[in-house]
Formats: C-alpha cells, sequence, structure tokens
C-alpha cells in the first residue's frame, strides 16, 4: 500500500521536475536575455539571476542611435506584406488545386512540395541573379520576394488539405445561390478556414521575421535591413567592445510583437480547431 | 412555373457512362421524384438539371429555352441537399438571404420580406439569429429548405433530403414538403429518393430509374397498378412484390408471375400454391407472414390483424382475381 502511494508520489515528482526542466531550459535564454537589457555599464558582465539594477538606457540607445527603429519598420513591412501575398496566393492556388479538376494536379502539388526541398543556401546564388536582374536588389521587394517563394510550399499545402476537407455541397449550395468562385473563396471558404489562415499567416511571419540569410544578402544598406541581420550588425564603439546591452534590448524588442501576435491569436487557433472538428 | 424537356441526356464520367440517354417531360407546377436503387443515376440527373454537372450530350430546356450552358442561379433552380449544406459561420438569415444577397437589385427590405416569408412558411422565424450549429437535425433541414423558397425559383430540386433524419423526424418533414408543394403549386419540383414511400407518397408522377435509363414515368398508382417491368414491380410497393416462376407459374400462362402480399390469401384448401410458414412479423394493425412455396426467396403474405399463423404450420395460397401480374422472360408484362 506504502509502497504504491510512495511510487505515485515519485511519478508525480518527477513529472514535474521535468516539467521544471523543460521549462528552465526553453525560457531561461530569453529571461536571461530581458535580465541583461535592463542593466548598463560594468554590470552586464556580473553574473546575477535577479534584477538588481534597473535603467532603460540600452533601449533608449537603441531605440534612438543608428538605423534600428528603421530596420524594425522594415522587418514590420517585409513580414506582413508577405503574409498577405503568400496567403492570397495560396488561398486562390489551394482552390483550384482542391476543387478544380485538371490534368496534372498531383504531379503540380508534388512539384511545389518538391520546392522546399531545397535548402536556402543552394538557391541563392539563382536567387541573387534573379533579383538583381528583376532590379529589386536592396529594396524590401527583393526579400518580400524571396520569403514568399520559400512560405508558399507549405502554406499551399496546409490551405490545400484543409480546403479539400470542407463539405463540397457547401461550394455546390453556394454555387446554386449564385456564387462566383471568388465569392465562394472569400465569402464563403474562408471565413471556415480561418484557424488554417491564422496558423499558416502566423508561421510564414515568424519566418519573414526570423529569416537571416537572405536579408544579409539581398541587402547592403543600413536603410534597408531588417531586424535579425540589424542585431547580428550592431558594434559597439570600437573594433574590441561587443555592445551586449543594445544587442539585448533590441532581442527584447525584436521578440515582443511576436509573443503579442501568438496571444492575440491562441485563442482563434485553439477555438478554431475545435470548432472545426464538430460536423457543421 | 417551368415546363423541364430532356431530350435524350447522356453523361459520361470519364469511359463510364452514367445517363445513357433520358428522355422525360416534367411538366409546370409537377411534382416529380426520381426513385431507383443506389448507382442508377438518379443523383446525377437531378446534378444535371440543376447545372452542377456538365451535360455530356442531349438537351436539357425550361419552358423552351435551351439551358445547358446556363449556371444554376441562371437557370433559376434551388436545391436542397442531403447534408444540408448550411453555411456554418452565418445566421439562419444570412444562410437564406444569402442568393439574394449575391444578385443585384434587390433592397435590402425586400430581401427581408421575402426571408421572413419563408420563414413563417417553415415556422423557423424564431431561429433566424441563430447558427446553423445550435439547430436540430429537422431543423437544420427547413432552414435549406428556406433558403431554397427564398429565392423563388422556377424549379425547386430535392436531393434525397429526409435521408440524414431519423424515422419520426422523416415522415413529419415528409408531409411538410407535401404541403410546401401545395402552397407553391406551380413552382415545378423534383425529388430524388431511393425510398419508394417518399416516392408514393409525394409525387404526381414518379420516374423509376435503372442503370441510366428510364424505366417507367407514370402516377403512383399506375406504377403500383400497371408496372411496365419486372423491375418496377419490384421496386414500388412494400412489402415487395413475390416473383413466382417456372413451375409454379404453369397455371397462368406465363414464365413468371407476380402477386403483391397484400394482393395474397390464405385459403383453407385448394389454393393455387401451398408451403410452409418460416416466420411470421406482427405489425399489430396487420401482420406478415413469409411462406416457403419452393420458389427462390420466401413468399410474403400480408394478412389484416394480428399473428394468425405459426411457423412450420403448412397453408394454401392464392391471389385474388385479376391481381396477377404476368411476365414474360424479359421481365416485360404480359396483359
Amino acid at each position: 500500500m506504502t509502497a504504491s502511494l510512495a511510487w505515485s508520489y515519485t511519478k508525480k515528482v518527477g513529472f514535474y521536475l521535468l516539467v521544471a526542466v523543460i521549462i528552465v531550459v526553453s525560457v531561461f535564454p530569453f529571461y536571461y536575455a530581458i535580465l541583461t537589457s535592463f542593466k548598463s555599464g560594468t554590470d552586464l558582465f556580473r553574473i546575477t539571476y535577479w534584477p538588481t539594477s534597473f535603467s532603460w538606457a540600452n533601449y533608449t540607445a537603441v531605440m534612438t542611435q543608428g538605423s534600428f527603429p528603421r530596420n524594425l519598420l522594415n522587418s514590420v513591412f517585409v513580414a506582413t506584406v508577405t503574409v498577405l501575398l503568400a496567403l492570397f496566393l495560396a488561398i486562390t492556388a489551394s482552390f483550384a488545386l482542391s476543387r478544380v479538376r485538371f490534368r496534372g494536379r498531383s504531379l503540380l502539388l508534388m512539384t511545389i512540395l518538391a520546392v522546399s526541398m531545397f535548402p536556402q543556401i543552394a538557391v541563392l546564388a539563382g536567387l541573387f541573379e534573379v533579383i538583381r536582374a528583376l532590379g529589386i536588389y536592396n529594396t524590401p521587394w527583393a526579400l518580400i520576394f524571396s520569403y514568399t517563394i520559400f512560405t508558399l510550399p507549405f502554406t499551399v499545402w496546409v490551405l490545400t488539405t484543409f480546403m479539400r476537407d470542407l463539405p463540397i455541397e457547401i461550394e455546390e449550395a453556394a454555387i446554386v445561390d449564385g456564387a462566383t468562385p471568388w465569392v465562394i473563396i472569400t465569402r464563403v471558404f474562408m471565413p471556415l478556414m480561418w484557424p488554417a489562415l491564422v496558423t499558416t499567416g502566423l508561421l510564414a511571419f515568424i519566418g519573414a521575421w526570423n529569416e537571416f540569410l537572405f536579408a544579409l544578402t539581398f541587402t547592403s544598406s543600413n536603410q534597408t535591413r531588417t531586424v535579425p541581420v540589424a542585431i547580428a550588425l550592431l558594434s559597439g564603439g570600437t573594433q574590441y567592445e561587443i555592445p551586449w546591452g543594445n544587442i539585448m534590448a533590441a532581442s527584447v524588442i525584436v521578440t515582443v510583437p511576436l509573443v503579442v501576435l501568438v496571444l492575440i491569436f491562441q485563442r482563434k487557433i485553439v477555438s478554431g480547431l475545435t470548432a472545426g472538428g464538430v460536423k457543421g | 412555373m417551368a415546363n423541364l424537356q430532356l431530350n435524350n441526356i447522356r453523361k459520361s464520367f470519364g469511359a463510364v457512362e452514367v445517363i445513357k440517354g433520358v428522355s422525360l417531360e416534367v411538366e409546370s407546377g409537377e411534382f416529380m421524384v426520381f426513385v431507383g436503387p443506389s448507382g442508377c443515376g438518379k443523383s446525377t440527373l437531378l446534378r444535371l438539371v440543376a447545372g452542377l454537372e456538365d451535360i455530356t450530350s442531349g438537351e436539357l430546356t425550361f419552358d423552351g429555352q435551351v439551358v445547358n450552358a446556363l449556371t444554376p442561379s441562371k437557370r433559376g433552380i434551388a436545391m436542397v441537399f442531403q447534408s444540408y449544406a448550411l453555411y456554418p459561420h452565418m445566421t439562419v438569415y444570412e444562410n437564406m438571404a444569402f442568393g439574394m444577397t449575391l444578385e443585384k437589385g434587390h433592397s435590402k427590405e425586400e430581401i427581408r420580406q421575402r426571408v421572413e416569408r419563408a420563414a413563417d412558411m417553415l415556422q423557423i422565424r424564431q431561429y433566424l439569429d441563430r447558427l446553423p450549429k445550435q439547430l436540430s437535425g429537422g431543423q437544420r433541414q427547413r432552414v435549406a429548405i428556406g433558403r431554397a423558397i427564398t429565392r423563388d425559383p422556377r424549379v425547386f430540386l430535392f436531393d434525397e433530403p429526409l435521408s440524414n433524419l431519423d424515422a419520426a423526424l422523416r415522415v413529419a418533414t415528409r408531409i411538410e414538403i407535401a404541403k410546401l408543394h401545395e402552397s407553391m403549386h406551380n413552382t415545378t419540383m423534383i425529388y430524388v429518393t431511393h425510398d419508394q414511400v417518399e416516392a408514393m407518397t409525394l409525387a404526381d408522377r414518379i420516374c423509376v430509374l435503372r442503370d441510366g435509363i428510364v424505366e417507367q414515368v407514370g402516377t403512383p398508382m399506375e406504377l403500383y397498378e400497371r408496372p411496365d417491368s419486372m423491375f418496377v414491380a419490384g421496386f414500388i410497393g412494400s412489402p415487395k412484390m413475390n416473383f413466382m416462376s417456372g413451375k409454379l407459374a404453369e397455371t397462368f400462362n406465363a414464365p413468371t408471375v407476380g402477386v403483391r402480399g397484400e394482393h395474397m390469401v390464405v385459403k383453407p384448401s385448394d389454393g393455387v400454391w401451398t408451403g410452409t410458414v418460416i416466420h411470421s412479423e406482427n405489425l399489430g394493425s396487420d401482420s406478415y407472414i413469409y411462406v416457403d412455396i419452393g420458389a427462390d426467396e420466401p413468399v410474403v403474405v400480408r394478412e389484416e390483424g394480428g399473428k394468425k399463423h405459426q411457423s412450420g404450420e403448412k397453408v394454401n395460397l392464392a391471389p385474388l382475381e385479376g391481381r396477377v401480374h404476368r411476365f414474360d422472360n424479359a421481365g416485360k408484362p404480359i396483359r
């Protein structure tokens, strides 16, 4: 009796210990970044795990010196446009791929999936030439263009699968009601696809927001860089000084929008997923 | 309001021909039921009329106008689907108004009036603000019917609308559809079902389909009394018609004879057939006895009142006068 009780306690303790370890491992780096971002001067190099001093100095420095605010706006612009463009193309493409019968449909679908097999570095040189030829080098459009290319396969696949599962009768009812394909997509399917749209949109946004390699390659001036590159290139007063305070403050600023977005939409994602499971 | 004419309509999916030349006229204001076993093409034929599938060959006219190339909304049809097919994210009101909002030239007030009139007809006015998921199956199907009424169609199409409902609701909704047809008596209606009871009770005329061709078209009583083939004879009526062939049909001078269970009587002596009761079902008002007379399947006899015969009992059977259907070897009637 007592032995089994002890065993169940051990299991419980073990479980929560594991949870604690996972939380610490995943959250601690971010916590330490926040902590560091509020330190100043030589405090930065003293290891503490609780806030000892508090100063906004790093934040004001990052936001006022250099082109970081501009980079932030670039990032917002690039990520937003990428998401809108990718979702628009993906919705219309997935309507065709899931609902219109045409020759070579599954081949096309496999080709789209195959595109996502290529590592970024493999297409970097070719893409660079394309972007140069299009004359969009060192503009936000270069990034939007390349991010959309890399987001689309995933987005199209998820939306196609989701749209295929929508009852065909609903579409036919809309056709009988006189709806054109565009009306069916915008007024019947899109409201039903919110969970999928939010999920894929969010992932596309995060992808575009975090992307580094293309951003580094396709932009050359401070004015057109996005934040990941800008943070990596933040420099201190001298060659030998790494401005840890500023880097941490910038990292926190960059992370916040993502956290906020996920928090706003997590409700929608969860509620949408459960509502979709019930026969409508 | 529309007179439909189907001229040698054919439909193929790839190499498979599903509708093999159907010619049929549906008169204005008529309630036509397409009935047949599953896979006979009745739903496909309805979808061809609706415009949800393209007609491979042949001509479909509404009031003399060829509509082969017109979209469903241009044809002026409305359709009720088996699975209701309501828009899950719209309220009942929005569901019913959707078609009208897509058409140009309807004022908000006009739409409201039409929706409310349809809602009153079906007694769903109190649900107008609800979402489909807050309604029961029967209510959802009424909303689907209401959505079709709101469109004020020339031709009203039903694709097995009662199949998803339970038995009690099915009867109630069936009566409702019959009343609807009475109140919209100049709207042509086409109704698809595999249930011959629905066909018998609702139809002005029934079209029996089999393997993509029309087997017989006629009023329910014509089909019941004068079936044009063994197939129709067996399909219409419940319980199924009994068929006796070979030696068992010799007395009637035909390869095969058919007698309905309700036209078969148990006689004390000298019947046409004799056999053993193998099973009996008591339904209260009447009972069915299953008699093995040496045919492929047991013969079903319907008797008024409760159970009178026990399993194992020997009985003599005879058909009622003038109620024997004779068929030749090709399954065609000999009259």
